[in-house]
């Protein structure tokens, strides 16, 4: 018996039958290559985190420092658990962007042509991006919390004001934190789908989320500012991340997260709908 | 197989594609010649789904492009260069193509050999020269070994050893049995890679034909006959499909006769002839003279009258509209 060697055509394949069909499991495989493959996904979670703990434990530090010299009102509204965790506030700069350059990067270089002639329906390609994305922001950020919380901590027990995992919220807000950034870059995701440019979705994600409770501040002096602010997109969201949540004046945590995350899921129809509709 | 079907595409009041049906065979190359602007492009991406047409329809190996389950290994498209995210490394750009429908790392390797770009497969994408691109647009599209492969202006940017290799590479394809459909807006390209041709301008159909039938037609100009005798050989010549013109003394121009008969009569009548040549029209003077009237963008003429250059306000005005 001799072996028959296979023919190799013009492609440099050998002729070999084809099973390989497209599905949401494969284009989730490729989305975490595209996602993998890319110094700026590194660099934006590694800065978002890294900006977050340096922030969070810098209040805590300062916090510590002036506790003796504090008035008792100060003390008042003082939480062990959401100080430690403030930097959120910056982290979401570098998690919205890097949401949105996820799928604006693809536009600007042309590579989302080769994206979706690869997988015509299009659709699962939106679904993966977003699945790995959130997942890649999720694991990063909540550990991130978790580290600012302890570290936090660590100043507090000087001064005999830490919190532990078991002080009611502790958990809430560890999670919340980490849940409150991956809806934020999800919107990204979205507002990069229905934008398609870099400037303009990063420009929306921002008004959105930092423009438009400054907005709605000149409602307060008005009957109307309780009837809309605390259901603004990001008001409603950090909801979730309040410590002391019977005096402020946003929703109750759970309810406001959901109203944040139907926001995000919103978009998200939005930009589905978009990108199966409109020429790539 | 390609098949178009009286395809159009709009984009609001401009027309891109206009009614536009054609058929891309297997087992040769077929050249996709246009001017630019033509809608070449644009009548590829239909192909591939990424446009939506206006009207009518284009089936690829006969269905819809979306339709296919694995469409990577039913069509292989370059579709210009360089859509590749620039922040990626070439391997890591195939690695995630072929991750979508479970084509093996080691046929990533494969087609990065196929296309001598090993060396640089791990740098990012973005440092590439154009002729670089291109072969890795070449070798995403090779990627699943594809039936169908449309590749519009391959050779843009490539230096000649990488034209004399795209043009070989491209008749071994279809000499596979392949259907292999190349865009290009040089004429003279076209006739040395493609046998078939489908030429367009301002997204209308203005010539489906082989590259033969083109090349004779082309050539089936006048003849010009030098005589000293050539008042007595236009008589001799008149009839009712010719036209003899001269625009010097004992020139003539002949249309409508071949200069095998123009030959015989002279010889038959004893006339001497100094000079007999079919004037042959080159390959691209026969691409602009069937796509004059289609040329989008034109360069001013210095010479142009008034008339002129109101006809081009008119339709600068149309492309920016």
């Amino acid at each position: 018996m001799t072996a028959v060697a296979e023919p190799t055509g013009a492609s440099g394949a050998t002729r070999r039958p084809r099973s390989g069909k497209v599905t949401q499991t494969r284009v989730l495989n490729s989305e975490w290559i595209k996602f993998r493959s890319l110094r700026s996904s590194y660099w934006s979670l590694l800065v978002g985190c890294t900006a977050m703990t340096a922030l969070g434990l810098l209040f805590s530090f300062v916090i510590t420092e002036k506790w003796d010299t504090m008035v008792p009102g100060r003390r008042a509204t003082f939480g062990a658990i959401a100080v430690p965790l403030r930097g959120y506030y910056l982290c979401q700069l570098a998690v919205g962007v890097l949401g949105v350059m996820v799928v604006t990067g693809e536009y600007s270089t042309g590579m989302i042509r080769a994206s979706l002639s690869a997988v015509p329906k299009r659709l699962p390609v939106l679904w993966a991006k977003a699945t790995v994305f959130a997942a890649a922001v999720w694991l990063t950020t909540t550990a991130t919390a978790f580290v600012c919380f302890f570290g936090g901590q660590a100043f507090f027990s000087t001064k005999h004001i830490e919190a532990t995992l078991t002080t009611p919220g502790a958990v809430r807000i560890i999670f919340g934190t980490g849940l409150y950034l991956t809806v934020v870059g999800l919107l990204g995701v979205g507002l990069g789908t229905i934008i398609r440019t870099t400037a303009g979705a990063i420009a929306a994600l921002f008004a959105t989320l930092l423009v438009l409770p400054v907005l709605g501040e000149v409602l307060n002096f008005t009957s109307w500012g309780d009837k809309v602010n605390p259901y603004l997109p990001s008001n409603a969201g950090q909801a979730l991340l309040v410590e002391h949540t019977e005096a402020s004046g946003q929703m109750r945590p759970w309810p406001g997260f959901v109203l944040f995350v139907a926001y995000a899921v919103a978009t998200m129809a939005v930009a589905a709908y978009l990108l199966k509709k409109r020429d790539a | 197989m390609i098949e178009a079907r009286s395809l159009t595409k709009r984009y609001g009041a401009k027309t891109a594609v206009a009614d536009l049906s054609f058929t891309v065979r297997p087992g040769v190359v077929t050249g996709f010649l246009g001017p630019n602007g033509a809608g070449k492009s644009t009548t590829m991406r239909m192909i591939l789904g990424l446009d939506r047409p206006t009207s009518g329809t284009v089936t690829v190996n006969g269905a819809d492009y979306a339709a296919h389950a694995a469409p990577l290994h039913e069509v292989g498209a370059l579709l210009e260069a360089k859509a590749v995210h620039t922040g990626r490394s070439a391997f890591n750009h195939l690695l995630a193509l072929a991750a979508t429908t479970g084509i093996p790392r080691s046929r990533v390797d494969e087609v990065i050999d196929l296309v001598g770009l090993r060396d640089v497969a791990r740098k990012r994408a973005g440092g590439f020269s154009l002729g670089m691109g291109q072969r890795l647009g070449i070798a995403s599209a090779l990627l699943g070994d594809p039936e169908t492969l449309i590749l519009d202006e391959p050779v843009n940017g490539l230096d000649p050893e990488g034209i004399l290799w795209i043009r070989n590479l491209l008749k071994q394809l279809a000499s596979e049995g392949r259907t292999v459909f190349v865009s290009s807006h040089l004429m003279s390209e076209m006739a040395l890679t493609a046998e078939h041709l489908i030429v367009i301008g301002q997204g209308r159909l203005i010539a489906d034909t082989s590259v033969a039938e083109f090349v004779s037609r082309a050539s089936s100009g006048s003849v010009k006959v030098r005589s000293p005798q050539a008042a007595r050989l236009r008589e001799l010549l008149a009839g009712p499909d010719v036209t003899v013109s001269s625009s010097a003394e004992g020139t003539l121009q002949v249309e409508g006769l071949s200069s095998d008969r123009i030959g015989t009569v002279a010889a038959e009548n004893r006339i001497t002839l100094f000079e007999l040549a079919p004037k042959e029209a080159s390959l691209e003077e026969a691409f602009m003279e069937l796509t004059g009237d289609a040329v989008e963008y034109r360069a001013p003429d210095p010479a142009g009258d008034r008339e002129n250059r109101e006809d081009r306000e008119d339709r600068e005005v149309e492309v920016t509209a």
